[in-house]
C-alpha cells in the first residue's frame, strides 16, 4: 500500500459514509422512503448474516462458520445476551474447525 | 424462524437501554482482536507500522482494509486494492441514509465525526434499536448505540492495529479461534427483533437470498448493498404505509 492509495481509500470511504448524514442533516427522509428505510435494517442485517456466513470472496463456501451460526440461531431464539451468542458461535466454529482438521 | 411475540413497550425500552452498552462493548472487543490480525497482516504484506496505523485511523473500515491489503499482497496494483476497498464500502452510503435521521440534528463538526464512525457494527447496533416503535426512546437508544459502538470500536480497532503491526506474528490465525463466525452471529442477534412482523421477515428473507444469489456475480461487498435495496424495492410497499 502506498501513501497515495491509503489517502484515496480514506477519502473515498469517507465520502460514502458522509453521504447520508450530510445530505439529510438530521432531517427525515420523505415518508414513502422512510417506510422503505424502516425495513432497511432487516434487509441489510440479513444480507450481512448471509454473506458473512457462507461467502468467501466471491464464492459460496459451506464451512465451520455455519455450525457456529446454527448455535447462534438457537441462542438468539432463547434470548441469550449478545456476548453469549458471539462467544458460543466462535467456540463452536473453532471446535468444528479443530475437529475437522 | 418462529414468530417472536411482541413485548410490552415499557420493558422493551428499559431492557433495551441497559443492553446497548454491553453489546457495544462486546462488538468492540471482537473488532479489536481482528484489528490485531489486520496489523500483523498488513506489516507482513510490506506496509510500515505507520502506514498500517494510518489506514486504520483514516479509513476505519475493516473489510475494505483487509481487501486492499490482500489485493496488493497478492500482487495487484495499488489502484486495484483501492477499488476493491471502495466497492466493499459502497454499502455505507445506504447505512448512512438509514442511520442519519436517528442521529437527529447535529452540528456540522459532530456530523462529520459521526460519518467517520459509521461502520457495520455501529450502524447495525443503532438500526437494531429502531423499528417498531420508532419513537423518541428508540432514537435515543439508537444514538447511544451508534456513538458507543463507533467510539469503542474506533478505539479497539486502532489499538489492535498498532499492537498487531508492532508485535508481528504473535497472534494466531483468528479463524482458528472461530472469530470469523462472531460477526454474523452478532448480526443475527441484532436481526432478531426486526423479525417481529411479516414485513420485517419478508425483507430479511429477501435480503439474505439476494445477497447470496448475487455473490458470484458481483465484487465482494456489493451484494450486501444490492440485496438491501433490492429487497425493499421488491416488497413494493403499498401507498398506505402501516401506521407507526
Amino acid at each position: 500500500m502506498t501513501w497515495t492509495s491509503i489517502l484515496a481509500l480514506a477519502l473515498g470511504t469517507y465520502a460514502l459514509k458522509a453521504a447520508g448524514p450530510v445530505l439529510l442533516r438530521g432531517r427525515e427522509l420523505p415518508r414513502p422512503a422512510g417506510v422503505a428505510v424502516g425495513l432497511l435494517p432487516a434487509a441489510l442485517l440479513a444480507a450481512l448474516v448471509a454473506t458473512q456466513t457462507v461467502v468467501v470472496g466471491q464464492t459460496l463456501v459451506i464451512d465451520a462458520r455455519l455450525a457456529g451460526l446454527a448455535v447462534a440461531g438457537v441462542a438468539v431464539w432463547r434470548r441469550a445476551p449478545l456476548l453469549f451468542v458471539v462467544l458460543a458461535a466462535s467456540a463452536t466454529t473453532a471446535l468444528v474447525r479443530a475437529l475437522s482438521g | 424462524m418462529p414468530a417472536i411475540p411482541a413485548m410490552p413497550t415499557v420493558s422493551d425500552a428499559d431492557r433495551g437501554e441497559r443492553s446497548v452498552l454491553p453489546a457495544a462493548g462486546a462488538l468492540a472487543v471482537a473488532v479489536g482482536v481482528f484489528g490485531i490480525s489486520f496489523g500483523v497482516l498488513a506489516v507482513a504484506a510490506g506496509a510500515s507500522v505507520w502506514q498500517t496505523s494510518a489506514m486504520s485511523l483514516t479509513v476505519f473500515a475493516g473489510g475494505a482494509q483487509f481487501a486492499a491489503v490482500g489485493v496488493t499482497a497478492a500482487g495487484g496494483a495499488p489502484v486495484a486494492g483501492v477499488a476493491a476497498g471502495l466497492l466493499l464500502n459502497t454499502r455505507y452510503a445506504a447505512f448512512g441514509l438509514a442511520v442519519a435521521p436517528a442521529l437527529g440534528p447535529l452540528g456540522l463538526l459532530r456530523r462529520l465525526v459521526a460519518a467517520h464512525l459509521l461502520i457495520d457494527e455501529s450502524a447495525a447496533l443503532a438500526l437494531s434499536q429502531l423499528g417498531d416503535p420508532d419513537n423518541a426512546t428508540a432514537r435515543r437508544r439508537a444514538r447511544l448505540a451508534f456513538w458507543a459502538t463507533g467510539l469503542g470500536v474506533y478505539l479497539t480497532w486502532n489499538l489492535g492495529t498498532f499492537l498487531g503491526a508492532v508485535a508481528g506474528g504473535v497472534l494466531a490465525d483468528p479463524t482458528a479461534l472461530g472469530l470469523d463466525a462472531a460477526f454474523p452471529a452478532g448480526f443475527l442477534a441484532l436481526l432478531a427483533p426486526q423479525l417481529r412482523d411479516r414485513r420485517g421477515v419478508a425483507a430479511a428473507v429477501m435480503g439474505g437470498i439476494l445477497a447470496v444469489a448475487t455473490t458470484p456475480l458481483l465484487p465482494p461487498g456489493v451484494p450486501v448493498l444490492v440485496a438491501a435495496l433490492g429487497a425493499i424495492a421488491a416488497l413494493r410497499l403499498p401507498a398506505r404505509a402501516a401506521p407507526r
